[in-house]
């Protein structure tokens, strides 16, 4: 298992507007550099990228929740 | 002299102590979100307390040195790697041409303030190098800075190294974060339940909270003193005939949310203010993450002022820490 981590506290989004499907889903393959979420804070939106290859596992946190830096967000098997 | 920027981070800027004096023309006084810290990291290095370092909110950057310089990382906590070696916060270091500086995830706080001996040396706008972006003024070309930029560093000695403010003068806020609050010009205008419900409530920290304002929620929807709006003001009982903002102060449009005025607010306008942060307390907002706890805590003026001098007490101490030898 290879957990993506959040970069930085926000708020956590799973899908990249509110009517699309999620990113990813369980079964997917990820390459490096596939955005799998969005992090808010201070009005901006920040792509959160996958940094190693795999398949995606699952998000670990829920669509539109708090997070903190450093929290795992998703996993990859 | 010359620092690059290899990875900018969320919204690092050039900051120093702020250009007061143009706020009645709508320019804000700017600088360090957190004032403490910044004058802290200066000192470490060896420069002037308001000289100009680099302010990392939430994600820290990525730097690559081009000449020897003395180099002090304050504020928030995030671990700090020269080359992928760990090294100490609020404590002086060195480094040498062709090394790299970057960061971990943050653990704790908002901001960090990286100082490097001799200060940035940017061109200074209305007396300050402090970034404004909203006005595209000061700092690198008016902005945030971005990958690739060749940051001018000024000419001085190395600083003494493994320096360290003692760990009592790092201040930062508690959990729940306390901001005393001084009530202000339109006090009057929440009824009385409201009053006492804006100091009772739990607040949190919303993730929109910028260098502009910090906007606060969770607490009670405000209630507001019945009264015809006079000429000119809005129709929503938040509104105000348009008045003047003081720094810090807190308004509440609609009565939903709080906002405290941060070091880039906007100088005037038409909604209600409660009454103000305090200045000694502004520092401690600078540190606050999204979702933080919050707490209001009601101050009079008399200990508004005592609060600003023990902070000033605060900042001889640290003056003082770092002349004692050895």
């Amino acid at each position: 298992m290879t957990a993506i981590l959040s970069p930085l506290p926000g708020t956590f989004y799973q899908k990249p507007s509110p009517e699309d499907p999620p990113y990813k889903a369980e079964g997917d393959a990820v390459a490096v550099d596939d955005v799998i979420g969005l992090i808010e804070v201070m009005k901006t939106f920040i792509e959160v990228k996958a940094e190693a290859a795999g398949t995606f596992a699952g998000y670990k946190v829920e669509n539109e929740s708090p997070v903190n830096a450093g929290d795992t967000l998703a996993e990859l098997s | 002299m010359t620092l690059e920027i290899v990875k900018p981070g969320l919204a690092t800027s050039i900051q120093d102590l702020g250009r007061p004096g143009y706020f009645h023309l709508g320019i804000p006084e700017g600088g360090a979100m957190d004032r403490l810290a910044l004058r802290a990291a200066n000192l470490l290095v060896g420069n002037d307390e308001d000289a100009a370092g680099l302010e990392a909110v939430f994600l820290g950057p990525e730097i690559k040195f081009g000449a020897e310089m003395t180099v002090a990382v304050t504020g928030g906590e995030m671990p700090i790697l020269l080359d992928g070696e760990p090294r100490d916060n609020w404590t002086s270091f060195n480094v040498m041409p062709g090394q790299t500086l970057s960061f971990g995830y943050l653990k704790a706080g908002a901001r960090i303030y990286i100082a490097v001996s001799g200060g940035i040396a940017t061109e200074p706008h209305l007396g300050s190098r402090s970034t404004y972006a909203i006005g595209a003024l000061g700092g690198f070309d008016g902005r945030a800075l971005a990958a690739g930029d060749v940051v001018p560093v000024g000419a001085a000695p190395l600083a003494e190294e493994g320096l360290s403010i003692p760990e009592a003068l790092r201040r930062g806020p508690g959990k729940p974060a306390e901001l005393r609050v001084l009530p202000g010009l339109y006090w009057h205008r929440l009824t009385e339940k409201s009053q006492a419900a804006f100091f009772d409530d739990a607040w949190t920290v919303a993730p929109e909270a910028d260098r502009m304002g910090y906007r606060f929620r969770g607490g009670q929807p405000m209630e507001f003193v019945d009264r015809e709006q006079p000429f000119g003001a809005g129709s929503d009982p938040s509104n105000i005939v348009d008045g003047c903002y003081s720094y810090g102060s807190i308004q509440v449009p609609g009565g939903l949310e709080p906002i405290v005025l941060h070091r880039d607010a906007v100088s005037g306008g038409g909604y209600f203010t409660l009454g103000a942060v305090i200045s000694a307390d502004m520092d401690l907002i600078g540190q606050l993450q999204p979702n933080a706890p919050v707490k209001f805590v009601r101050v009079d003026m008399e200990q508004a002022l005592a609060a600003r001098a023990e902070r000033k007490q605060i900042i001889e101490q640290l003056r003082e820490s770092l002349n004692q030898p050895g």
